[in-house]
């Protein structure tokens, strides 16, 4: 039991709010059982007084999404020199801009879809129509269409016909100005969770998504019983260990710390494709990284509450 | 219940950077708490015993009568035995709509529509035919083709739900020369009328219109609440049915709460006794004609060429159609981003209609807030109309769960 008391980061400004507050309330709960002391901070205007004034021991990220994903809030805590949970804010940068995270892990090695990152201005200069075209024409269909940045699958669709990309195009562009397609590849849909032990970076089991309606989309994600999920995943042992490398290695060479999420496909070839990864997961009721860590036979306080004295103690 | 995209935006609109045109919350600051306060102490001191107790779900008798006067003002001759006390008007809704509807059952209703209503439409199963409005409210001639195709189609038609005051979500009401016509086509095919009526009080100029329910006693059961000229928190509405529908609609009150809390009710009786309730609404249809004001004059200044809205004489909402082409709930992203909320057209429509249009609530910001929450609107939907021109016409993205804000959406 650790008598540490901790501030739990969650909500924000950003499209994730609503998920980023139920992450943190979990979180926070976990932490209190095994007896921490916690307090629950939204990151609003206030955060530095209340840094400058409290002075957790920590502070922990619960925010999706914007600027708790994307470095701004971890450059905040740097400069106050406040210990905390999570990636730190220049490799956070990386892998929050997921074509920058894609570019960098496909030269080191790894496997990903084939893909395009076009801001909306070039889709305005040269005409839509043929960029898309040309879109198509390299990556194939279906196609997967994602803003760069954000998580929780807002503004992500599947595009299955040519004729469908505007309409997906100005549902994506909603959510930022740049749009990264990506081919799609059809298996086994897996998220794999990483955290830092005091032997180096281990995946937790394997979680198995399988969305009812086919697409893993925010409805899908957050509705129960709208998708099955399989933890530990349904692979044999070859894949399973297969998932859990790349998820590792991605955290590695991404410079992550502490905790990592990797989504990824397992192709019927048996090849391991990487589709992102998330320095701040769901910890929500439906989300991923708890059932990776109850599937391992843990719990998200220890878990956490192990990952907070790391912080101090760094 | 799905999880919704569109709902899990609204999460923002509480937030103090973000301007929320998107909810319904009703300007509360105008209250008097102080002298509230006393009261709510005074009804525990004196009458705690009979507050915190049981009650009939018919309603406390002195609050029936007193409701009776408040309908008064509407050209409503009630007696307080056909006045239900429900929890909110959403609540007498949902029972008019149990007791009336089995499944496959048709229910007319304006289009677009109070989006509470049509949840409980679509929870016992209801189909809801929307029914065409313009500035003068529900169209007559639309109702009869509306009613005709129903009845080709060999459909039972319950109910028509009706806002004829200050429409939430169109804004507009019901011109007075209709409403004897929209009475007699209902009658005339055995089509009860369902009048919802929230913000009949709160006309900007004064005029309160007659209501249905005054005309024709017969065929109207009458929605009120206390929630907008009062309190929304305590709960209190109503519903005035004709006796046999009444009789109905005390049994499925207490099978559903036993009774509606006491201690509310008697909290509403107290402050009709003992406040100037009436000044009251005076104060809150100042404040929200100051906010109408705000809204309809940024409007003007700001919206692109190809938007259109009504100015409303009342009530909380204006209904914005915006320029061809643009999905507004595909936008509401863009609007989080730039730290606006507002509440897109599709959720108060049971056919999927209503992808250009938005409603702005002006009811709880202040007017500056409001000036510019419009001006960031604007703007929005100028980037929105520069994506559409790259793109080409699109058509709306299907996206499950609701899509209106709950209603603590500020």
């Amino acid at each position: 039991m650790s008598n540490r008391w901790v501030a739990v980061l969650s909500g924000g400004l950003s499209h994730e709010r609503e998920v980023s507050l139920r992450s943190g309330r979990r979180l926070s709960a976990a932490l209190r059982s095994v007896g921490l002391v916690v307090e629950e901070w939204d990151a609003d205007g206030n955060l530095l007084t209340r840094l400058k004034e409290h002075r957790p021991d920590a502070v922990v990220v619960a925010l999706h999404g914007g600027e708790g994903e994307n470095g701004s809030v971890q450059t905040i805590l740097e400069l106050m020199n406040v210990p905390f949970v999570g990636t730190d804010s220049r490799a956070c940068r990386r892998a929050w801009d997921k074509p920058t995270a894609k570019g960098e892990l496909a030269r080191a090695g790894l496997v990903t879809p084939d893909w395009a990152v076009l801001p909306h201005a070039t889709f305005r200069e040269l005409g839509a129509q043929p960029v898309l075209d040309a879109m198509v024409e390299k990556l194939g269909l279906p196609l997967m269409l994602k803003p760069d940045q954000g998580g929780s699958a807002l503004g992500a669709q599947v595009v299955r016909d040519a004729a469908d990309l505007p309409t997906a195009m100005v549902g994506c562009l909603a959510y930022g100005n740049t749009v990264l397609a990506e081919r799609f590849v059809e298996g086994v849909e897996v998220a794999v969770a990483v955290v830092d032990g005091p032997n180096g970076p281990y995946a937790l089991p394997p979680v198995e998504i399988v969305p009812e309606n086919g697409v893993y989309d925010y409805t899908a994600r957050y509705t129960a019983g709208l998708t099955d999920f399989h933890a530990p995943a349904r692979l044999d042992e070859k894949a399973a260990q297969a998932v859990g490398e790349l998820a590792v290695s991605a955290h590695r060479l991404l410079g992550l710390r502490d905790v990592s999420r990797t989504d990824a496909i397992v192709a019927p070839d048996g090849t391991v494709n990487f589709l992102e990864v998330n320095v701040s997961p769901g910890l929500t009721e439906t989300s991923l990284l708890p059932m990776a860590v109850e599937a391992a036979g843990q719990s998200l306080g220890d878990i956490y509450a192990d990952l907070i004295e790391r912080a101090v103690t760094r | 219940m799905t999880a919704s995209e569109i709902r899990a935006l609204f999460a923002v609109a509480s937030r103090p950077e973000v301007v929320s045109l998107a909810g319904g919350m009703p300007h509360l600051a105008a209250l008097p708490l102080e002298s509230l306060s006393a009261e709510v102490a005074d009804v525990v001191a004196t009458e705690g015993l009979v507050a915190l107790q049981y009650g009939s779900a018919h309603g406390v008798p002195e609050l029936r009568e007193q409701i009776c006067d408040v309908m008064a003002l509407e050209g409503i001759k009630a007696h307080p035995d056909d006045v239900v006390v429900t929890v909110g008007s959403q609540m007498g809704l949902d029972m008019v709509t149990r007791i009336f509807c089995d499944p496959g059952d048709v229910v007319l209703a304006e289009g677009p529509s109070y989006v509470g209503a049509l949840g409980s439409f679509a929870a016992y199963q209801a189909q809801v035919v929307h029914v065409g409005m313009d500035a003068d409210g529900l169209m007559p001639d639309a109702l009869r083709e509306a009613v005709a195709s129903v009845e080709r189609s060999g459909r039972r038609i319950k109910f028509l739900y009706t806002i004829p005051n200050f429409h939430n979500p169109a804004g507009v009401t019901l011109a007075v020369q209709r409403r004897a016509e929209v009475l007699e086509i209902c009658r005339t095919h055995g089509i009860l009328v369902v009048e919802d009526n929230p913000y009949g009080l709160l006309g900007f100029d004064g005029v309160t219109y007659p209501a249905l329910r005054a005309t024709d006693p017969d065929n109207v059961v009458y929605l009120g609440s206390f929630s907008k000229t009062f309190a929304a928190g305590l709960r209190v509405g109503w519903v005035l049915a004709p006796h046999a529908v009444r009789e109905k609609l005390v049994l499925a009150a207490e099978s559903a709460t036993l009774c509606p809390p006491t201690l509310n009710q008697l909290i509403v009786s107290r402050y009709l006794t003992t406040h100037d309730w009436k000044g009251q609404i005076k104060t809150y249809r100042e404040a929200y004609r100051e906010r109408r004001d705000a809204a309809i004059s940024a409007l003007e200044q700001h919206m692109p060429l190809g938007s259109t809205w009504n100015k409303p004489n009342g009530g909380f909402y204006v209904w914005v159609t915006v320029p061809e082409g643009i999905d507004t709930k595909a936008m509401l992203p863009r609007a989080i981003t730039q730290r606006v909320a507002y509440a897109s057209g599709t959720g108060f429509y049971a056919d999927g209609l209503g992808s250009r249009q938005l409603r702005i609530s002006y009811c709880y910001p202040t007017p500056e807030r409001i000036r510019e929450g419009v001006r960031r609107l604007a703007n929005v939907i100028k980037d929105e109309i520069e994506l559409h021109e790259t793109f080409g016409p699109t058509v709306g993205r299907a996206v499950s769960g609701p899509h209106s804000p709950s209603p603590d959406t500020a």
